[in-house]
């Protein structure tokens, strides 16, 4: 009963979305105040009715009712109460769904933190959301609908692929998927924009808050990504450039380059067209990475189990809504005007560069996941494309970027002047030289490429502090230093929090890459290996019982010069429905460094208890890696919270006074 | 139409295009080096009376090599399409058993003797050929994988196409589904056959 409750709810979502897509939409462009009305109830409505449907799927898996097929697909009785709530968005139909929440829970958001906006583009952003969510929803019902029932029931479950069933992957996806869809408001701000042919200032500003929202839960989404295949899939390393990684990254790259690109049409009037056309390649680059995801042409380790059928839905769905915006693009883009002018070196001019990198970065990346395709379909073979090209040509692309952050904060708005900005730095070019030149020794050996990683890490960060004290100093007024550099902006706060992330996650990538120790050995129990510095020692391995799986949990002695050993407990994991023997790392997390443990198999299957091929490793500044990618996101999120995008209609109306001064 | 942003449009629409294009490819189909080939050379015991089988003993027919396992799961999704084709008697089927004590992980093989290892697969193998039919002219037990390893095996179900001077014409990884049967498999087999 409950999960036809479900569905029933889905089928009701699907004419509210439609029709409050079209009136809303219709409505706006003929001054209709009751079909612009409607926006408003619809959005609320449509969030209920798909909120309704998931709590239902939910329902069913907490209440294990195998008769629903999905269910019975992805539970089982004896999965832990957490995974069974989370084993909702753990296959495709599922999943699906839960983008479909996010998207009606953005879209709700939208509708309640839009009072400033004027009611005509408020029904168009919430109309084209409801559009959106309308093809979403037409996907599910009628190529991947969660409710299907299976009759009769099965008597237990096919239970949750077991490399699923893990904290990490519990908070992935729906971080994830709230970066992916809630670019989709910003996607409706520059359609409605486009729409209306006000591509202004103040659509810049509205969008910024989404579009920082957005980028900030995409970045932690990557980032508890990579760090679950870090610690889960037992190789050691936090990022494959597999083909949906890629598909994660490439949205995260083109919403990096519109957040600078709002930067400058909100501050300047400038690249209007270019900001609107990257609002729309970013949420484009989202649907593209579903597409490449559930649609299966491409290998990966995500692959969802995959049906032609839903391939085509996906397609056509990406040619209506893509295809559909770029051509409003291409017919309203010609009329925009060019906005204020500016100089060849000035904040405008480093901010176009950094959108030129990030753009070439995104277009490497898609090269990269594509070529496979692009080779398989013109039918000259077979090929796949890894991490010698992409990090062959990324490299030389993110380093002028990188170089680039400590400069542009210290550009002026029109025209800036070379002399000054060396002026101010030339004691933090010098620091960072030098760092670049000493710092590598820690580890013994300089390499070139770290000495380049720390220079730009170093750089960055010294930039970003000496960027916020001159700020500070200059507004301190009669007060002290910490208090005006407390009073700053958050949006100030955020900026230079982001771009201390870079550095750091900079710091990590360089260090963790260049000086990794690894060794890959036979070990007895009573056996020492020596690694970097530290001793692990193999006590045994025993026999682990947990509640849906049995382990052989090894037992390893972590020894280090001055400290006090350590126990570590690596695992290898049957898990009862699946053939899969799963790895579980044991690690000795560190801000300096991670010692990190992985059972590979014993040598004699007969005898678990005599010698194993354990692999060890020892990474420097690895969790810097993710270090980074948080304060990235935590600073995305301050500047989210800036009191000019909070207190709107007070600030515009502010605005106005100043201006008539 | 003089706009100079419609390359953007073109550029979409040639992606569309190469996704439409990539829709109808697998990308799991993997060309097999096998093709063309001779197929691999074992001598294995039957699964029903024990006597070594070789794929020699073949030779002047076209056959297929399939292999299976009962914990395979996705054997019993392919099962009635073998069935089916084995009723249709075009050509001979032989079952490769493929590791079938030491392939389920819920087993603890590492304990078993070589004889009671031989002897637990023929059980199970037979009993779920009992169960789900038997479309094999004969199967062969592959207890530790060796000649899984030369024919390139890297998951159960496999089907490989000999003809009838031991070349191996057509390779598939996964479960033959009714479409490939009908499109792929069935002609391929007129035409060797012919």
């Amino acid at each position: 009963m409950i999960p036809e409750l479900g569905l029933f709810s889905l089928i009701l979502a699907l004419p509210v979305a439609l029709c409050t897509g079209v009136l809303a939409l219709w409505g706006a462009q003929r001054g209709r105040p009751a079909w612009i009305a409607l926006a408003k109830s619809g959005s609320v409505a449509l969030a209920l009715l798909v909120g309704v449907a998931y709590l239902c799927l939910t329902w069913a898996f907490v209440q294990n009712d195998f008769s629903v097929l999905y269910v019975a697909q992805q539970s089982s009785s004896s999965l832990p109460l957490l995974y069974r709530v989370t084993g909702v968005w753990g296959g495709h139909e599922g999943s699906l769904l839960l983008w479909l929440l996010m998207l009606a829970g953005w879209t709700a958001l939208a509708r309640f933190y839009s009072r400033a906006l004027p009611d005509v583009l408020r029904a168009r952003v919430l109309g084209v959301l409801c559009l959106v969510a309308a093809g979403f929803l037409l996907f599910i019902l009628f190529t991947s609908n969660p409710f299907l029932r299976l009759i009769p029931g099965a008597a237990e479950g096919r239970e949750l692929n077991p490399m699923l069933q893990d904290p990490g992957l519990v908070i992935h996806p729906p971080l994830l998927y709230m970066g992916y869809v809630g670019f989709s408001v910003a996607y409706a701000f520059a359609v409605a924009a486009l729409l209306s042919g006000q591509l202004d200032a103040a659509w810049a500003r509205w969008s910024r808050p989404w579009t920082l929202a957005a980028w900030a839960f995409l970045t932690l989404g990557i980032a508890v990504g990579s760090w679950w295949a870090y610690y889960e899939l037992g190789w050691g390393g936090w990022w494959f450039w597999d083909p949906v990684e890629n598909a994660s990254f490439m949205p995260w790259l083109a919403g990096t380059a519109l957040i600078h690109s709002l930067a400058v049409t909100e501050k300047r009037g400038s690249f209007k067209n270019w900001t609107v056309l990257l609002a729309v390649s970013t949420f484009s680059l989202s649907l593209l990475g579903t597409f490449l995801v559930r649609s299966g042409v491409l290998t990966s380790v995500h692959a969802f189990a995959n049906d032609p059928a839903r391939g085509i839905f996906i397609l056509a769905f990406l040619v209506a809504v893509i295809g559909a915006s770029l051509l409003l693009f291409v017919w309203r883009a010609p009329r925009v005007g060019l906005g204020g002018r500016f100089a060849l070196l000035s904040r405008e001019s480093l901010l176009l560069v950094n959108n030129l990198l990030l753009a070439v970065a995104t277009g490497t990346v898609l090269l990269g996941t594509l070529y496979p395709l692009i080779v398989d379909a013109l039918g000259v073979g077979k090929i796949s494309v890894g991490p010698p090209y992409f990090n062959a040509v990324f490299v030389p692309i993110m380093t002028p970027l990188l170089f680039l952050i400590g400069i542009g904060p210290f550009a002026r708005w029109k025209t800036a002047s070379f002399a000054e900005i060396l002026r101010v730095h030339k004691w933090t070019l010098g620091i960072a030289v030098l760092a670049a030149l000493t710092l590598p020794f820690c580890h013994g050996v300089w390499k070139p490429q770290v000495g380049l990683g720390v220079f730009l890490a170093a750089w960055i960060f010294l930039a970003a502090l000496l960027h916020f004290f001159r700020q500070a100093r200059a507004t301190q007024g009669g007060g002290s230093l910490i208090a005006s550099a407390l009073k700053q902006p958050l949006h100030f706060w955020g900026m230079h929090l982001a771009h201390i992330g870079v550095a750091v996650f900079v710091a990590g990538v360089t260090v963790v890459g260049a000086y990794e120790a690894e060794k890959n050995v036979k070990m007895a129990p009573g056996d020492t290996v020596g690694i970097d510095g530290f001793r692990f020692r193999f006590l045994g391995v025993q026999s682990v019982e947990g509640p849906n799986y049995q382990a052989l949990r090894g037992e390893m002695e972590l020894l280090e010069n001055d400290r006090l050993p350590r126990r570590l407990f690596p695992e290898k994991r049957f898990y009862r429905h699946s053939a899969m023997p799963m790895t579980e790392a044991a690690i000795d997390a560190g801000l300096w460094r991670d010692a990190y443990v992985a059972l590979g198999d014993p040598l004699d299957r007969e005898r678990p208890g005599g010698e194993w091929v354990v692999r060890v490793y020892v990474k420097p500044l690895v969790n810097w890696i993710w270090g980074g990618a948080f304060l990235m996101a935590l600073g995305g999120l301050l500047a989210l919270f800036d009191r000019r995008y909070r207190n709107r209609r007070r600030a515009v109306a502010q605005e106005n006074i100043a201006a008539r001064n | 139409m003089n706009n100079r942003y419609l390359w953007i449009f073109a550029a979409f629409a040639l992606l569309v295009v190469l996704l439409a294009i990539g829709l109808t490819r697998d990308p799991r189909e993997i060309p097999s080096p096998l093709i063309g080939k001779s197929a691999p050379e074992f001598v294995l015991p039957r699964l029903d009376d024990d006597r070594p089988f070789s794929p020699k003993d073949m030779a002047g027919q076209v056959w297929l090599l399939n292999v299976w396992a009962s914990w395979c799961a996705s054997c019993r999704d392919e099962h009635p399409v073998l069935v089916e084709l084995a009723r249709k008697g075009l050509l001979p089927i032989v079952g490769l058993n493929y590791k079938e004590v030491r392939g389920d992980l819920s087993l603890d093989a590492a304990k078993l003797t070589p004889e009671a290892e031989k002897l637990q697969a023929a059980v199970r193998a037979n009993q779920w050929l009992a169960a789900h039919g038997n479309p094999y002219a004969l199967s062969v037990l592959d207890l530790d994988g060796k000649a899984g390893i030369d024919y390139g095996v890297y998951g159960v179900p496999e089907t490989y196409l000999i003809d009838k001077n031991g070349i191996i014409r057509f390779k598939q990884i996964g479960p033959i589904t009714p479409e490939v049967l009908e499109n792929k498999l069935l002609p391929l087999i007129a035409r060797l056959n012919a």
